[in-house]
Formats: C-alpha cells, structure tokens, sequence
C-alpha cells in the first residue's frame, strides 16, 4: 500500500501552485475583487489550455487522461489561490457541454439546491440545461461569487445536478481543503510576526492551540478528499465534503481571530477565505446532507 | 496515491485470517478486569501464541528477534486482529511497544540477550516508570534521584499511573542521576527488577471503579549499574526515541474498534427507533465519517512512514488529537442512543465510555499535544 502522491503528482501539483502563483497571485485576487469581475476569460482560457478543465477526459477526447486523485490535488491548488469562478462546473462540463474543456465556454451549475445560481451573468450555459434560464441579481456575500435568484420554480428551479453531484461534492472538498490549508499558513505566518506584551503572539498557548486545531482538521479533511478521490465511494466523498467543509470553514474563522482586528477588515484576505467557504459549503452536498448519506451508508454496512 | 495492498501484503492478511480463524475460538474467557494475575496469564497466554505462530514481535528488527515486518504488515496485523475480536496486547504493551524496542534500540547485546526474549515470548511482562505525582505532562521534571554506590544505583522516589505495577517482573525507569544538570540532561534509563526490597505498590482506582494503574513508591532500591540501557544521564533521548515510534500505530487497533462500536450502535438504534431522530441519526453518520477519515489517516501516516524508511512523520499527534476526541463523542453518542440504559454499569460499552475519558490525558494530553503540533510543525516560537 503507498498512500502517498506519486513524483508525476507531486509535479502536476507544484506545475499548479506556480502557475496560479504567477497568474493569479494576491495582486491580481485583490484586483478582481476591486473590480467586482470573478471570472476573467482570458485566464479562463489559459487554465482550459494548461489541461484544468480537461484533466480527466481521455486523450482520444483531447483531454490530459488523469483521474479524480489528480484533479483533487488540482483543485485543492485552486482553493489555496482563492481562485473564483464556476470552475467545478465547467470541470465537469468538460465533454459535455463544447468548448468547456478548453476553456473557452464558461459553464455554472445549480448546485446551491435552492432558486440562487452561482455566476449566471458570467456563463455561457448551465450545466443539464439548453439555455441559461433569467434570473435576478442578488447581492452575494463573497464578492467574488455572484448570485442570481432564478424565480417561479423553487424549490427545484433548474436541471437536476443529480448526475454531478458526487463528482462535485469531492472537487468542491478539495477546494475547501486547500483554503483551509492556506488559511492555517496565513495564521502561522502572523502569529510568527506580530508581536504584544514583547514576544510573538503565536508563543501564546491560546494562540498556538488555535493553529493546532485548524491543522488538525485540515490535516483529516485532507487525508478524507485524498482517498475518497482513490476509491470515488460515495459515503468517503461524503465524508470528504462534510469535514472539507467544516475545515475550510472553521480555520477562516479560528484565522480570522489570530489576525485580531486586523482580521475584521476589508484589507485582510481573510474575510474572502471566509466567504468562499460559506458558499461552498451550500454547493453540492450540505453538512445535512452528507450526514443523511452517512447513516444509509452506515446502517447499509450493518445489514 | 493509491489504497490497493501489494499481493505479499493479501498474502499476509490471508495467512493471518485463517490462523485467528483457528486459534481463537480455543481461547479461555477474558478474566475479569479486576483480577490482575488472572489477566496477566491471560495475556502472557495470547503472546505464547502469537509467538509459536511468528507473529510476535512483528515490527521488531530480525537481529532484535522480531519478524522485521514493514509498517503495512504491521497496520494489517492490527487490523486484522482487532477484527476477529483477539485480545489485545494487554498487559505486554510496555515490553512489546516500549521497552523492547528501547532495549533493541539503544541496549548492549548483552542486555538485548537478557531481555527481549522473554518478552516476546510473553514470559515477562514490563511496566513504565515514568511519570511521577508532580512530573506528569512535564515529565524532565521527574525527581525519583539514583545515586551510584559500587556496582548499584540507589533509587529513591514516588512513580505514578503505573500500568500493570503488580504483576510486572520490570519496569523501565527514569531517573535523575544528576541534579545539578540541565533538567532534560541529568535523567538515566534503568531496568528496575519489581521484586527488589524497597519497592512497595498501592493500586490506584480509576473512575471506572476498578484498579487500571498504581502509584510505585522506591525505598533506597538497589538496581544493578548493569541494568542501564543507554549512558548515564542521557535517558530523555533514549526515551524520545521510542516515544516517537509509539504513536504511528498505536491506536490502529482502536479506530478498528471504534467503527466497530459504531455499527452496533447504528442497529441498537435501529432496533429501539431511535433511528428516526434525525439529530442523533446525523451524529452517527457523522462519526462514521469521521472514524473512516481516521482509518485513512492511519494509513496514510503508515504508508509515509514506511516510504521514509520507518521514520515516523509528524502525524502523530495530529492523529491522537483528533481521534481522542472522536472516541469521547463516539461514546456520548452511544448514551444518546441507549438513554437511561447508559446509566447501567453491566453494559461493557459503558466502562469504555468512561475510560475514553482518559485519552485526552494519557500519553500526553490533548493541550501538550497542540503545543507539539504548534511548535514542531507548524513552527511557532515556545513559549516563556
């Protein structure tokens, strides 16, 4: 048994980290978020050409050939950068819907299981749907996912998801993993540097044990994403989104409180992490929802 | 990243199924908690086994006379053991897990030829002799003095939480040998015989009602100078060297235990219809996932380990911090589903549930652990 990235993997994900690095690094987030402007196409379509949305199509089709082990430590890559967009639609729209796979189509999802979309004026389609249905803009929370409400048909407004929905509940894990891992970077990174009553706040066991929690549930939703992308079970994918989730979401907030006020600003990257995280935790599968799938799978198990 | 096991690895797993298949059903019944002698045989009993059948000793080093086995053979063992029910390493654990492996590692070969053999093959048994009434979490605190007189050390001082103390033949013990030194520097590690005049034993009753560990009171207690493992004053690094290697795999057996529990719960609440709250019925599913994620962890912290040549990572303690806390909601949620039938005692799972109050304390508790964890891996500077 090697549960451990193979050398292609690591590459693949370090060939990630430094594209994103120099593409869409703090500059250019803050920039988008100034702006307003989540998805922008012409970084849509150089991640279409490095292989991001094609990653798992075979090579017949054009694709890079990988598998959901690959495209988790991808995504989790994407989740550091903060990157926005509907990128696990269009991931999963690659082979489905033309020009996903390249990158040059933009395709969002109704994966918030209720009358909001994600991204709807930014996309050229919906995933399961002929057309992108109208809907109204609504004020979003994370300033880079905007939200539509689609009226009239709630609570099942759009194309069912169904399809997707463990697929994209393991890449939307791995995304708040990897938020949840650079959330705990960001408040080692301060604890280390800010200093009151003449030492570093991190020597504070307060402090100290903050960042270990926010580790240790980063650490365990990782290992959760990693093997629910080996074995694709259904219960493990669960699994993975409920404590992915609960890591991306609870570490913003514990990293939010190492920052102190500084945290409570608009200046800190900290409030996008939070944010982010929020919506993520709505797309695809809730909490609630992997847990009713945990019980069946548990009470299955028993016979 | 990949979960299949090798063929040699099924092969082993296959081996060991079909002989726990055979051999347990042959085993007497488990004596009662309380009667230490009883459960000493009992264990030393189950280590003979083991130990006719080459299973003891898995993961010792072949010179140490261990089977050489590698972290996956040894995660397979655990697994596999804890699922057919076996007993479990009882009261071999402190020779098997701890002072062997300290002895193998860092012993002469004289002292290798005195005292691995019979542990492994369950002839005798071994207790700790680290922590003290005031040297617990910060143990280089410990004061329990050795003073050298001729070929002796002269050891006076309290030891505490001893596991197994009355029935133990030794006990690995920490001293201080200089008390002048630095306080992680002046510490020896010594094979203290039990039955040397000046050792008296008083058991300790836990709040589960029965005696699990003892306080070691030492009365000018000679130990042979032979008998040390190590160069004077240099036992706090003999000691860390084992402690490391304990945590990768020490709780395998357990999470197999705890997924277990799990499953029984889910049917009790099937049955009593408990089931259809959907509150409690999401905490179970939550557990399950949280308990299989565990399981992951454990292999993926084995699989790195034995990638890295055995070293074992810094996974530990994220695992015991984690899990710890999973086996006390584990239990909490059991009294959910049973209700008023948590409160009778005559149920097994209810002195598990009082003992899973100790993991957050025992081999160092939870708050130490956060502070390994904050200063080892994630850097942060130690505090004043």
């Amino acid at each position: 048994m090697d549960f451990q990235p193979t050398g292609e993997q690591r590459a693949l994900r370090a060939g990630v980290r430094d594209l994103l690095a120099g593409r869409y690094g703090r500059e250019a987030l803050r920039a988008s978020v100034e702006a307003g402007v989540a998805v922008d196409r012409r970084l849509w379509r150089e991640l279409g050409e490095a292989g991001f949305f094609a990653l798992r199509l075979p090579e017949s089709d054009g694709g890079v050939g990988l598998g959901l082990p690959e495209a988790a430590l991808v995504f989790e890559e994407a989740g550091r950068a903060l990157l926005p967009g509907p990128l696990v639609a269009t991931h999963l729209a690659a082979g489905v819907v033309p020009g996903a796979a390249s990158g040059t189509t933009v395709v969002t999802a109704f994966d918030l299981g209720g009358p909001l979309v994600a991204h709807l004026g930014e996309a050229d389609a919906v995933l399961g749907a002929s057309a992108p249905p109208e809907g109204e803009p609504v004020r979003s929370v994370d300033p880079l996912t905007p939200l539509h409400r689609v009226a009239g048909r709630h609570p099942d407004p759009g194309p069912d998801p169904a399809p997707y929905r463990d697929e994209g509940a393991l890449l939307t894990a791995a995304l708040q993993v990897g938020s949840a891992l650079r959330t705990v970077e960001l408040a080692v990174d301060h604890a280390r540097r800010r200093e009151q009553f003449g030492q570093p706040i991190g020597a504070f066991q307060a402090v100290k044990h903050l960042c270990a929690g926010m580790l240790v549930r980063a650490e365990v939703a990782r290992t959760a994403v990693y093997a629910a992308a080996v074995t694709g079970d259904v219960a493990e994918i669960a699994a993975a989104k409920l404590l992915a989730d609960e890591a991306a979401v609870r570490g913003a907030r514990d990293c939010l409180q190492v920052y102190g006020g500084m945290g409570f600003t608009w200046e800190a990257d900290v409030h996008l992490h939070l944010k982010r995280a929020w919506v993520r935790a709505e797309q695809w599968r809730t909490a609630a929802q992997a847990e009713e799938v945990l019980a069946a799978d548990l009470l299955g198990a028993v016979g | 990243m990949d979960l299949t096991y090798t063929d040699e690895e099924q092969e082993f797993r296959a081996r060991l199924r079909e002989w726990l298949a055979k051999e347990l059903p042959a085993l007497p019944p488990r004596p009662s908690p309380d009667d230490w002698p009883a459960r000493r045989a009992y264990d030393a009993g189950w280590q003979r086994r083991l130990f006719e059948a080459g299973y003891a000793g898995l993961h010792w080093p072949l010179d140490a006379g261990g089977r050489g086995a590698t972290p996956t053979q040894h995660l397979i063992f655990l697994e596999e053991t804890e699922r057919a029910g076996a007993p479990y390493v009882g009261a071999n654990f402190v020779g098997l897990l701890h002072a062997g492996p300290t002895i193998a590692a860092e012993g002469t070969a004289a002292q290798r030829a005195r005292w691995l053999p019979p542990v492994l093959r369950g002839d005798e048994m071994w207790c700790q002799g680290f922590s003290e009434p005031d040297a617990g979490s910060d143990l280089a605190s410990l004061r329990t003095r050795a003073v050298r007189d001729g070929d002796d050390y002269v050891v006076t001082g309290a030891k505490i939480w001893t596991s197994h103390a009355e029935v133990a033949d030794w006990c690995e013990l920490l001293v201080r040998t200089d008390p002048g030194a630095p306080k992680h520097r002046g510490i020896t590690w010594l094979a203290m015989p039990m039955d040397a005049p000046g050792i008296t034993v008083r058991p300790l009753r836990t709040l589960a009602g029965s005696a699990e560990f003892a306080e070691v009171f030492l009365d000018e207690v000679r130990v042979p100078a032979a008998n040390r493992v190590g160069a004077e004053n240099d036992g706090w690094r003999v000691t860390m060297v084992t402690l490391s290697f304990e945590r990768g795999t020490a709780f395998v057996g357990e999470v197999v235990a705890c997924r277990r529990t799990l499953a029984l719960l889910a049917r009790t609440a099937k049955e009593n219809g408990r089931w259809d709250d959907p509150v409690l019925r999401r905490t179970l599913g939550r557990l399950h996932g949280e308990l299989g994620a565990l399981w992951r962890l454990t292999q993926w912290n084995v699989s790195e380990s034995e990638r890295s040549g055995g070293v074992p990572g810094t996974g530990g303690s994220v695992f015991k911090l984690a899990y710890s806390h999973a086996r006390q909601e584990l239990y909490d949620a059991a009294a959910q589903v049973l209700g008023a039938g948590s409160l009778a005692l005559d149920e097994e799972w209810v002195l598990d549930r009082l003992s899973s109050l100790s993991y957050t304390i025992a081999a160092g508790t939870s708050q130490i652990q956060r502070n390994i964890v904050a200063e080892r891996v994630l850097g942060l500077p130690k505090g004043r």
